[in-house]
């Protein structure tokens, strides 16, 4: 029976480009100021990698279809490119591509790349995408973050939680993004935020306030892979190898069949646990040094921290406001900023985040870095709306961890 | 429902009725306010409220809402006729009572009909129906969501709803003792096919040379045909002018000063070729047994119809009727929202309107039992019920291939799983509401909301039904996709579900 990719390969380099709104800048730009950080930490020539996955999500808003606009930005030489969507999951399914070709050992060294450019629409926030000819008949007109806005009222219903109560626990997983974000000079959003001012934000999908949705930036970042030993060969140490990568999508159960409540997202959880049994973790609160999740809006954080079996059912809330995931905490939670202030270009976002816990790992985070030898990191993409979605988790750590 | 033994085949008449009038009432204080800079002189309607369409509503939809009280109480199974009346349909050239035909999930072999072109439409449809109905039932729905210049007259006077009566002979609620005709091309207003609003003469002379001379006229050719005694009626429904107007007539045919019908002027408006309609469905919910109720609808000429209550009328009033529905009621004082939605402002409605919204027809033709009846699918394996249909049963123990018979949602109520207000997407009444709904029964659906008026009045568990409205407008190519929304079960609406 399949066991899994566990520290069969080895992340050799990753960049990222500065997130944010960059108007002076294409995604091709993106593309290259990404990938010249990651290609000078793997230390290898461009020529030498042999497949490239290639994420982007809203891709007629910039760089257009196929796996060609990476190919001719990098001046790839002719290897196989595969361009890959789906979602808000698009950067960590590249990751997982590229993984599974150096696991597989088709590929030495694999490209995963994410980009997005969101700030040419001409508006705020994610653009409509289009959801296919049929769905249009019958789905509502929602907005992502009305999609996720149902998961609050749904978990007040079922956990007997105050609205007040919630917005609170909402807007300390806002203030904390803040104040992260503040000390990553990347970052698209550096400024710190109170409490009151998350509480009195104009709302935008009831009870998602302004402060309780992440920003909508351009970025890209990616990574090069390779196994453990051809990275040592190279003379890399204190390798970062790759514990577990698993996905799980909708299958329309939660939103056509009858007893999924509406509080919770159901792929998460399946994707945590084989990702737990695949990198071999008993006790996720207690293995795991941090984490980088999906937090789109706040009330998705929350109800991830539950998904994930780091806090209990109905528990987030109290660990929240007791601090458990801010920078200091026992499980730092978004300790670059995350989507809140990072930003979100949607197929870099995987990326960005597998790229912190690397730094972190690697003791590379600058004004962050946790001093309390971090040792595993989990990150976790949601693509869609809570009632169907695509979940992607990877856990990556130090060899040997 | 056809012939009953014993009956005469002449004795048609209404078997069931139904009503809609949409829950917002714009005050028309608040049109004459917004006007007297302009034209001081609308001061003089400034009174009462008239009942308004929501943004997702037009003819089609308040046609399928007075249809569907109106068959709630009958077997539908041999109706012989679907046919709309309106001079507002939504489409000029697709048969506008073949969507409500759809939405009712009617099936089968009857004949579809649109009926338009003349204020007359509602009433000369119904007598229509009810000289063709004598085999078999038909179902006549009239229904106008009406248009008007703004700083008109006609702003100040008109509404919008719906009627719906199904006729026939049998155990009529409602005997039809005769309808009568008097054409006349009077033209006290017209609308030509490429402009949106009526142009209208001074309504002196049409009251004057129209009113006065025309109904009677037809009213007494009606007397005679009949051979009904004009102080036995007690029920004028004269849809137009004011009170005085229809008293005055009523005194000239000799009717009983009593009779004079309400024409709900002060409750909901005109509604157009659908008001003598409106009007017969208000009187059949108070009638008595015996009671005679006629009814006139005038526009070029002025049609006449009479009709004599049976025994069976108490035992199929409708749940809400004219009457409940004109109860159920949102007073609205925002003028420019009216405006904005009946498209008379320009509002910027930013970026995220300006999606394309074009239609597939090869896709909605393929899948409009899905999109326009609300049929679902029910395993014929394991019983699951599920929305939309798919090859695939959704119950994770099933998973049976190809077992999904038709399920139909539309009458199905449900409660509220999660919900929310959005104010980010583009919606044309923002915040946008929807959410998850679970249907008593099985089957869910995350869909959008409708008829809310505040994020206060919405709750998880919160309990809902099915109405058929418009979904998205492609004013690129103008068109409209209809499909279902859920609107809250209110108190009234409650016995609704209950018959």
């Amino acid at each position: 029976m399949a066991s899994g990719i566990k520290d069969k390969v080895a992340i050799l380099g990753m960049g990222c480009s500065r997130f944010g709104e960059r108007w002076d800048r294409n995604a091709e730009d993106l593309i290259v100021e990404a990938f010249v950080e990651a290609l000078a930490d793997a230390g290898i020539e461009k020529n030498q990698i042999q497949g490239a996955w290639f994420g982007s999500a809203l891709e007629d808003l910039h760089v257009g279809k196929s796996g060609i606009p990476l190919s001719i930005t990098l001046r790839l030489p002719n290897i196989p490119v595969t361009r890959i969507e789906n979602y808000c999951a698009t950067g960590t399914d590249a990751f997982r591509n590229a993984c599974y070709a150096v696991a597989s050992g088709a590929c030495d060294f694999a490209l995963a790349l994410g980009v997005e450019k969101l700030k040419d629409t001409g508006y705020g926030g994610l653009p409509q995408r289009g959801r296919g000819t049929v769905n249009d008949l019958t789905i509502a007109n929602t907005s992502a973050p009305g999609s996720f806005a149902q998961l609050a009222a749904a978990y007040r219903a079922v956990h007997n939680v105050g609205e007040a109560d919630l917005k609170r626990a909402m807007a300390h997983v806002s203030v904390k993004s803040h104040a992260n974000g503040a000390r990553n000079p990347k970052a698209h959003l550096r400024n710190t935020i109170t409490e009151e001012q998350v509480l009195k934000a104009p709302m935008v999908a009831s009870p998602l306030g302004l402060y309780d949705c992440c920003g909508v930036s351009d970025g890209s970042a990616c990574a090069i892979v390779t196994t453990p030993e051809i990275a040592r060969a190279l003379g890399k140490k204190d390798l970062v190898t790759v514990k577990a990568l698993q996905m799980a999508a909708s299958n329309g159960l939660e939103s056509q069949y009858n007893d999924w409540d509406g509080s919770h997202v159901v792929t998460t959880r399946a994707a945590a646990r084989r990702a737990y049994r695949e990198a071999g973790i008993k006790n996720p609160r207690e293995e795991l040094s941090l984490i980088e999740v999906h937090d789109c809006f706040s009330v998705t954080e929350l109800v991830t921290m539950e998904d994930l079996f780091i806090s209990p059912e109905g528990g987030a809330i109290r660990d929240i406001l007791n601090g458990f995931y801010d920078a200091d905490g026992s499980i730092p939670c978004q300790i670059d900023g995350g989507l809140k202030c990072f930003g979100h270009p949607v197929a870099a976002s995987g990326l960005r985040m597998i790229y912190e816990i690397y730094l972190q790992l690697t003791g590379r985070a600058g004004d962050r870095q946790r001093h309390d030898n971090p040792r595993i990191g989990l990150t976790h993409n949601l693509g869609g709306n809570p009632a169907q979605n695509v979940c992607a988790i990877s856990i990556v750590g130090l060899e040997g961890a | 429902m056809t012939k009953v033994k014993g009956l005469p085949l002449t004795n048609t008449g209404i078997l069931s009725f139904g009503g809609y009038i949409p829950r917002r009432r714009l005050q028309r204080a608040e049109i004459a306010k917004a006007h007297r800079w302009y034209n001081a002189g609308l001061g003089r309607w400034a009174r009462g409220e008239r009942a308004i369409a929501n943004w997702d509503e037009d003819s089609i939809t308040m046609a399928v809402e007075a249809a569907r009280e109106c068959l709630k109480q009958v077997d539908t199974q041999d109706v012989s006729g679907v046919w709309m009346a309106s001079t507002r349909f939504p489409f000029l050239d697709r048969q506008n009572a073949g969507i409500l035909a759809e939405a009712l999930q009617l099936r089968g072999s009857f004949t579809t009909l649109d009926i338009s072109s003349s204020q007359r439409a509602g009433t000369s449809g119904l007598m229509t129906a009810l000289s063709a109905s004598a085999q078999n039932p038909i179902l006549l729905a009239a229904a106008e969501k009406r248009r008007a210049k703004g700083a008109s007259a006609s702003e100040m006077t008109i509404g919008d709803g719906a009627a719906a009566f199904l006729v026939g002979s049998g155990p009529v609620i409602a005997r039809y003792m005769g309808g009568c005709t008097h054409p006349v091309d009077f033209i006290d207003h017209f609308r030509g096919e490429d402009t949106s609003f009526d142009y209208v003469w001074e309504e002196r002379w049409t009251r004057d040379e129209g009113f006065m001379k025309i109904v009677p006229a037809s009213v007494k050719k009606l007397i005679e045909q009949t051979g009904v005694d004009p102080s036995s009626i007690n029920t004028f429904c004269f849809p137009l002018g004011d009170t005085r107007t229809a008293a005055s007539i009523a005194k000239r045919v000799g009717l009983p000063e009593t009779s004079v019908a309400d024409n709900l002027q002060g409750s909901c408006g005109d509604t157009g070729s659908a008001h003598p309609l409106v009007m017969l469905a208000k009187a059949l919910e108070t009638a008595r047994p015996g009671d005679r109720i006629l009814v006139t609808g005038f526009g070029q000429g002025c049609d006449a119809l009479l009709f004599e209550a049976t025994n069976a009328l108490a035992d199929r009033r409708p749940p809400l009727g004219i009457s409940g529905h004109l109860e159920r009621r949102t007073p609205e004082s925002n003028y420019l929202r009216y405006l904005s939605h009946n498209d008379l402002i320009t509002i910027d409605r930013g970026f995220r309107a300006e999606v394309d919204k074009p239609t597939s027809l090869t896709t909605h033709y393929r899948n409009r039992e899905t999109a326009q009846s609300m049929v679902g699918g029910r395993c014929n394996k394991c019983g699951t019920v599920q929305f939309p249909r798919s090859n695939i049963c959704v119950a994770p123990k099933c998973g049976a291939i190809g077992t999904q018979e038709p399920y139909p949602f539309a009458d199905r109520t449900g409660r509220l799983i999660s919900f929310t207000a959005d104010s980010l997407t583009f919606t044309p009444d923002p915040p946008s509401y929807y959410g998850l709904v679970q249907f008593d029964g099985g089957g869910r659906l995350l869909c959008d909301l409708s008829d809310i008026d505040s994020v206060d009045d919405v709750h998880v568990g919160m309990p809902v039904r099915m109405v058929f409205r418009v979904k998205d407008y492609d004013t690129r190519r103008d068109f409209r996709r209809y499909f279902w929304k859920a609107v809250p079960v209110e108190l009234a609406a409650a016995g609704h579900q209950e018959t």
